[in-house]
């Protein structure tokens, strides 16, 4: 994957042909072709129009994914854990917001196309001034720093009226008039269109910036800063324009933000936000440039498809992070990584069949969890909702003691079942690896 | 006169129930290096344990089998999952705790509902103790504050007259060296975060009526015990106690106190209006701004001294 092109520095880059850049970028190519063609595999050819749901959900995976990317930019890159990374979102949405209505008003002939570079300097404007601070501090100390700026941009933003609106927020109309297209951008697919253009954009730029020397310096104080500093680089000044560019890029997403729900309110810059980044990048892998993106995709995916069929959202991403962390630091991008060796073996073949005997005790175990968590759900607030816990045409009592026989059932020998697949799983996999070492330092 | 008395003293109760959620945590996270945002859903469960509980065994009882649970509880979560993500890092654990506490808030409201539940202060205590200039001082208020005292002598003398107390003292800032001793280091992790879990839960049970017993007192609480422990310094229970009276204190009387910077400046003889530049920040009142302050502090903390007020490492 995209993995390799960070490692190999622009010297690489150079000296390859076309065909070599082709083979080298795919995945970008890839991606945006999937990103382009989606919205039209949903389109209603009999009304002449696009799903709302899917171009929101894509729109808002873009945003994400910008979003992931830039606070990748700190965690990941420069191994700064920041707990208010959504305060430049927010901050850059709210500076598109007035913007964009001063562009309505006449004051200011912004062409909307650009309202995301607004967003951006927004984003780069505060993080420079809240940066100047967070930055003197590292590790921890920075960590709570930015904690503490999160919470007290948020209380501001529900204090103060003129910049934030208080509690309504600021709310602006995208269709300013102003356009280097002539679009009007009143359907949310021409929105949509936008958004992958400045993700791609934003992606790029994020991507080359590791390959400069800031970007290296970063990856220098994250790993040993004292040694950068022998070299004769202040680590607080490569965190501190580290901090300042990933507030740039996430004002760009705050700006998308406020061009796709047009109103931005204090959720923008409070805490879950930022909490949703340090999950998406986590989940999708620090160690990769393209990690967040994955995990942007996922994340975005689960809470609005999950959220809209079960309550109890929040213990299946509870359950999912903590998997996650047990048993796959690296991420699902780390996952990837770790058959790499094997890949280049040409051995994955082999693995097909560990792996298809872990799907069915998997099934079963996944089934009977979300059965008994449904049931507990639909039990307690299912009830108060007065909701009846339906699957297709059958409907569940949850006062049935039968379903919950069949849960625990399910749970029980789905769990044993696991144990022995994932066993008979790790061995395979040590057989392979050993084997592999065996065949060849080059692998 | 008595505004100040009658804050000083429900200051002083606050910050002694910051400080027993604080203290376990600072344990936790000297000693860990975890950053537990699943403290707070511990200090949570207390409050709910202790509810469920005292419907059945009623107050008296259930002021020690609730913290109790969370203790087994917090226990089993060292040594069957927490031990085996600490090789992971730092950050997975971190992680590991926030889906904790996910999972913990939806299983509270999936066990109590998603309303405050009735869990109120015994009958004994429910009544006023003294009147102080005509305002009373509640009965069960002394009694949180006589709990908290007790606490705070109680984990003093652990660490200070015993063994264990000795061993954990010096694993708060040399891990290594006190595993190299012989001493079995995983095991008082294990002690430790029980124990931490044991005085989130009292906290809960004390502070759950006191307060409300609600599904999201785990996250309205959660923030405020980091900046106290960031606050006091790693590694440092006298910090922490300190930071916990002052967060008290400081968050009571910002309410007590209704002034704005437009007060201070009218003293001064300049007037605000709503023509003067920055108005809006300046006719602010205090109590507005009162949740703020410990993040404010913080700040200003970390920047001036980075291991906060008696840290004795670095965080």
């Amino acid at each position: 994957m995209s993995e390799g092109v960070v490692r190999t520095g622009a010297p690489a880059l150079a000296a390859e042909g076309a065909r070599g850049r082709l083979r080298r970028h795919w995945p970008w190519l890839a991606s945006l072709a999937v990103a382009v063609v989606i919205p039209w595999l949903f389109y209603d050819w009999t009304t002449g129009r696009h799903s709302g749901f899917v171009v929101a959900m894509l729109s808002q995976i873009g945003i994400m994914i910008i979003f992931a990317l830039s606070y990748n930019m700190l965690m990941g890159h420069a191994g700064l854990l920041s707990f208010g990374h959504a305060v430049f979102l927010g901050l850059g949405g709210y500076a598109t917001a007035h913007a964009l209505n001063a562009s309505r008003a006449g004051t200011l002939p912004l062409p909307l196309e650009l309202a995301p570079l607004v967003g951006g300097l927004g984003g780069l404007g505060f993080a420079l001034v809240l940066g100047y601070f967070a930055t003197k501090q590292r590790a921890t100390a920075f960590a709570m720093i930015t904690l503490g700026i999160g919470e007290l941009v948020t209380a501001c933003a529900l204090m103060f009226q003129t910049f934030f609106g208080g509690e309504g927020g600021v709310s602006t109309n995208r269709m300013t008039g102003h356009s280097l297209l002539g679009l009007g951008y009143g359907a949310p697919i021409q929105v949509y269109y936008l958004i992958v253009v400045w993700t791609l954009i934003s992606a790029v730029l994020m991507l080359l910036l590791t390959l400069t020397p800031l970007g290296r310096m970063a990856n220098a104080c994250r790993d040993n800063f004292e040694r950068a500093q022998f070299v004769g680089y202040d680590p607080r000044m490569v965190r501190f324009f580290q901090f300042a560019l990933s507030g740039f890029f996430a004002g760009v997403a705050g700006a998308l933000y406020t061009l796709t729900y047009e109103i931005v309110t204090y959720d923008t810059v409070a805490a879950p936000l930022s909490g949703n980044a340090l999950l998406m990048t986590y989940i999708g892998g620090v160690g990769v440039f393209a990690g967040p993106v994955v995990g942007a995709v996922l994340i975005v995916l689960l809470q609005s498809w999950v959220s809209l069929l079960s309550n109890s959202w929040l213990v299946y991403a509870g359950v999912l992070f903590i998997l996650m962390v047990t048993f796959a630091p690296g991420g699902l991008a780390g996952l990837v990584v770790v058959h790499q060796p094997i890949w280049r073996a040409g051995r994955l073949g082999r693995l097909l069949g560990p792996y298809l005997r872990l799907l069915a005790p998997g099934a079963v175990t996944v089934v009977g969890f979300v059965l008994a968590i449904e049931l507990c759900s639909f039990l307690t607030i299912g009830a108060a909702q007065g909701k009846s816990f339906t699957i297709g045409q059958l409907t569940l009592d949850p006062r049935h003691p039968g379903a919950w026989l069949v849960a625990a059932l399910l749970l029980a020998v789905g769990g044993v079942w696991l144990r022995y697949a994932v066993r008979g799983f790790g061995s395979a996999w040590t057989a392979l690896t050993e084997e592999i070492k065996a065949s060849g330092p080059r692998a | 006169m008595e505004v100040l008395l009658v804050s000083l003293l429900n200051g002083l109760v606050y910050g002694m129930l910051l400080f027993m959620l604080a203290s376990g945590l600072t344990l936790i996270f000297s000693m860990m290096g975890v950053l537990n945002f699943a403290h707070a859903s511990m200090y949570m469960l207390g409050a709910y344990f202790a509810y469920s509980v005292s419907h059945v065994i009623g107050f008296w009882p259930a002021l020690v089998v609730a913290p109790v649970l969370c203790g087994v509880l917090g226990a089993l979560i060292e040594m069957y999952a927490l031990r085996r993500v600490h090789r992971n890092g730092h950050i997975a654990e971190l992680l590991f705790t926030v889906g904790l506490a996910f999972i913990i808030e939806k299983t509270v409201q999936m066990a109590w509902g998603l309303l405050p539940v009735p869990y109120r202060v015994p009958p004994v205590l429910d009544r006023a103790l003294f009147h102080v200039y005509g305002s009373n001082f509640h009965a069960y208020r002394a009694f949180m504050l006589l709990v908290s005292v007790a606490m705070f002598l109680a984990i003093w003398l652990l660490l200070t007259r015993t063994r264990i107390g000795l061993v954990i003292q010096a694993a708060l800032t040399h891990p290594e060296m006190v595993g190299a001793l012989g001493h079995n280091v995983p095991r008082v992790f294990t002690v430790v975060f029980a124990g931490g879990s044991v005085l989130a839960g009292l906290a809960g049970v004390i502070g759950g009526n006191y307060l409300v017993t609600e599904p999201s007192m785990a996250a309205t609480m959660g923030p405020i015990v980091f900046v106290v422990v960031v606050f006091g310094g790693l590694g440092s229970l006298a910090g922490c106690f300190i930071a916990s009276l002052i967060m008290g204190l400081v968050q009571t009387f910002a309410v007590v106190l209704d002034v704005s910077l437009a007060d201070l400046l009218a003293r001064l003889g300049v007037t605000v209006t709503s023509a003067t530049p920055l108005a809006e920040f300046l006719t602010i009142p205090l109590p507005r701004v009162g949740a703020l302050l410990p993040y404010l502090m913080l700040i200003l903390v970390l920047l001036i001294k980075p291991r906060g007020l008696m840290g004795t490492r670095d965080t």
